[in-house]
């Protein structure tokens, strides 16, 4: 027995590739079920998001660029990076109240999340691309690209999972993102940060928030440089509120509803789908 | 060659005399033409002359009601049960009946909305029964649309169709729809209501059970009881994105399914490397075509610098000899403004283009006296911040500006709300697939201008729409996909 003194972490938020804490100093009480432990979490705010999709926005040319090949790797890379601090990940499941065995089949299944994604990145093309049969001489066909930059509500009662379930398709498929976390359950979403900031993942690809749902949905759902948003919920109120926002400047909506994360089949190329345009291209055949 | 000696083409007038119009055109509910629940007629002219053609009932709440009541029946006793097989075999009627009337129908849409009888002739309705023959025989084959999923209907469907295309946005609309298994309620635009009256006819000589396609006429508020009708599960619109916007905004929080096709402002872009006279072609029908009532039409044309001279100038030649009048004359190239209303429209931007320091260019050509005309125009000396570049004017007008670099151009192209379409005129290949890559829009044509194909996704990124219509795509907004 030692009695040496434990360093405590400090949360703040992941933007740009950084850690910065928010601009606007406060901050939200998080305590585990018997209080044992408090933890101060960031309450992000409206600045803290605009510099957000500022940098998604400045990521976005670079990261749907890449080969989908380099995409590819980088998810795997995240994957590794997880399975690495798999324990850090183990205590902050547990601290937020997960039992043992569900915080480790949630470490599990997080894991094969990305590596499913990672598989997908440089599949989804051919999937969904085609040469289209047009009736005159011409060369058409129709590929996906990535709407852009992507705004996220986070499942609010799934932690680790909920996160990387929403992030991966949106960034497999050349997007960028700016994603609230679980407000119930914050713990794990800075940490995955750091496996972020470790795996090869350009700044400003992914950025993490955290902070109160009911203040930041609004700028979430207005943001005039938000593409598309994702919103993770049941909640009609705030349903209704996203789409009404999102018609300022047709945000394409995608709303996942009730959406059991830890199923087996619960992952699927169509997600990736969710955030992608269709462009066709045509070219006369002739000499 | 002086002005007065300039040789003039004889007018070769399509016949009138074959078309089979009513005085009066009733609701289309429940396979019946039915009298509106308020029995109130409006007309629709011709803009070519100004002179009434017909009138069309208007359709009020209890219309609506009435019409998605008998959409609903149809789908749950009839229409959801039959195997797609089936289905399939009433959809290819409809493309057949179509093809066999198609000179009718041309006629008919020239008279109504004012677009050459060339244009509607050979590009508006053989297109239109194409989309009825190709989602035709998807309807028995939707699990090879998307792998690893159930393709499920999703019941009755609202659509709202513009005046720009009046049949042909009926078939893009009615023809998937019907291939997936929904029922449908359409309201046509109120200029253009006749071609889809007559499609009607079409629908009910094919004996579709009754109720299976209901269509509805009316202006705005027939179309907002369309939308906000709770009983139906997908709006289908195509048209302005202001409107589009109220669409998005009406059914936020319902579950209603959207497709929007909305607005555009199209970068057609010229590299000193292009076929110039093949690109000067491309321009005249990239804003020209259908008087410029196009949503994805090339209204902004940006030419490489070191060719802006020579291009501007064959296209003022080019469009000297472009022939606007009469629609039903087969010479014709540029027919009616739609309506009074669009052409106050279009004289107001281009008012604004010369109040901003525009350089304004039409060629001398006389418009008739009687009716809505518009001459081709062009504007050059104008700027990125001009509202004639960002805003969609929806008619024969066309703003140039010129460029160095691809960067320069591609950066150009994409300063704008809108991404529908594109173009790109250039003899590289490797260029072409750049620019194609990076134009932020959703159909881009190289080489080539305005071509529309039912096996080829159409659909706009940014303000420009949600989802696709054609091809596959055009499936995906109609079903439920478990």
């Amino acid at each position: 027995m030692s009695n040496r003194i434990n360093i405590q972490k400090t949360y703040k938020l992941y933007i740009d590739g950084k850690f910065p804490r928010t601009e606007s100093g406060r901050y939200i009480k998080w305590m585990n079920k018997d209080k044992s432990t408090i933890i101060n979490i960031c309450r992000g705010s409206r600045k803290d998001f605009r510099n957000a999709i500022v940098s998604a926005r400045k990521a976005l040319s670079g990261w749907s660029a890449r080969t989908a090949y380099n995409r590819a790797q980088i998810l795997y890379r995240i994957g590794e990076m997880l399975e690495g601090r798999r324990e850090q990940f183990m205590a902050e499941l547990i601290l937020q109240g997960s039992s043992k065995k569900d915080a480790e089949n949630e470490i599990n299944q997080s894991i094969d999340c990305l590596i499913y994604y990672a598989g997908w990145a440089d599949k989804y093309q051919q999937i969904f691309s085609r040469v289209n049969p047009v009736s005159q001489a011409y060369f058409n066909f129709t590929i996906s690209e990535p709407t852009g930059v992507v705004s996220a509500i986070a499942p609010n009662d799934s932690s680790l999972l909920g996160l990387v379930s929403i992030i991966s398709p949106v960034i497999a498929g050349g997007n960028t993102i700016v994603i609230l976390a679980s407000e119930k359950l914050p713990i794990c979403s800075i940490s995955f940060g750091e496996v972020l900031h470790t795996s090869d993942v350009p700044g400003g690809v992914v950025n993490i928030l955290t902070g109160e749902k009911t203040e930041l949905i609004e700028h979430f759902s207005t943001h005039m440089d938000v593409n598309a948003i994702i919103y993770c919920g049941e909640n009609k109120d705030e349903q209704k509120l996203i789409e009404t926002n999102a018609s300022l400047n047709l945000k394409h909506v995608v709303h996942y509803k009730n959406k059991k994360w830890a199923l087996e089949n619960s992952h699927s190329p169509y997600h990736i789908l969710n955030t992608q345009e269709t462009k066709t291209t045509w070219h006369p055949i002739g000499i | 060659m002086s002005k007065k000696q300039k040789w003039e083409y004889s007018p070769a007038l399509e016949g009138t005399d074959h078309i089979q119009l009513k005085k009066q055109y009733d609701l289309f509910i429940n396979g019946k033409f039915t009298p509106g629940a308020e029995g109130k007629y409006f007309s629709t002219v011709n803009p070519a002359n100004e002179e009434k053609i017909a009138e069309v009932a208007e359709a009020n709440q209890k219309d609506i009601n009435f019409a998605v009541e008998s959409a609903q029946k149809a789908y749950d006793n009839t229409w959801s049960k039959m195997p797609g097989k089936e289905r399939g075999k009433y959809i290819f009627r409809i493309a057949r009946l179509l093809q066999e009337r198609a000179r009718e129908f041309s006629v008919i849409e020239t008279i109504d909305g004012g677009k050459p009888i060339r244009e509607s002739r050979d590009v508006d309705i053989p297109l239109a029964s194409a989309h009825f023959f190709y989602y035709a025989g998807w309807a028995d084959k939707l699990e090879y649309a998307f792998p690893g999923k159930q393709a499920n209907s999703l019941g009755v469907t609202g659509q709202i169709i513009p005046w720009n295309f009046p049949l042909l946005m009926a078939s893009w609309k009615i023809a998937p729809a019907l291939a997936t298994g929904n029922t449908v309620v359409l309201k046509p635009a109120e200029t253009t209501p006749l071609t889809a009256m007559k499609l009607a006819e079409i629908i009910q000589e094919a004996d579709l059970p009754p109720g299976v396609v209901n269509i509805v006429t009316g202006a705005g508020d027939t179309g907002k009881a369309i939308v906000n009708h709770p009983d139906i599960k997908k709006i289908a619109f195509t048209g302005s994105t202001e409107v589009g916007k109220y669409i998005m905004k009406s059914i936020a929080g319902t579950d209603k399914k959207y497709t929007l096709e909305l607005g555009g402002k199209a970068a057609n872009i010229i590299f000193e490397d292009a076929s110039i006279d093949q690109a000067v072609e491309g321009i005249i029908n990239s804003i020209f075509f259908n008087q410029g009532h196009v949503c994805c039409a090339g209204s902004r044309l940006y030419v490489q610098e070191s060719v802006a001279e020579e291009v501007i100038q064959k296209l003022r030649n080019r469009m000297s000899s472009l022939i606007v009048g009469n629609p039903l004359d087969k010479n014709t190239d540029i027919g009616a403004i739609n309506s009074k209303m669009q052409l106050d429209k279009i004289k107001m931007y281009v008012d604004l283009g010369k109040e901003e320091g525009g350089n304004i260019y039409q060629p001398s050509c006389s418009l008739p006296k009687k009716g809505f005309w518009h001459a081709p125009t062009i504007f050059t000396d104008v700027s990125q911040s001009n509202r004639i570049i960002q805003e969609e004017i929806f008619g024969p007008v066309l703003g140039i500006q010129t460029f160095r670099t691809v960067d320069e151009v591609i950066a150009k192209a994409n300063n704008t709300a809108y991404g529908l379409s594109g173009g790109v005129w250039t003899d590289k290949g490797s260029k072409i697939f750049k620019v194609t890559k990076d134009i932020r829009a959703g159909v881009i044509w190289a080489n080539t201008f305005n071509k529309f194909d039912p096996a080829s996704p159409f659909g706009g990124y940014k303000e420009s729409g949600v989802g696709s219509e054609g091809g596959i795509e055009g499936l995906r907004g109609y079903l439920d996909l478990a």
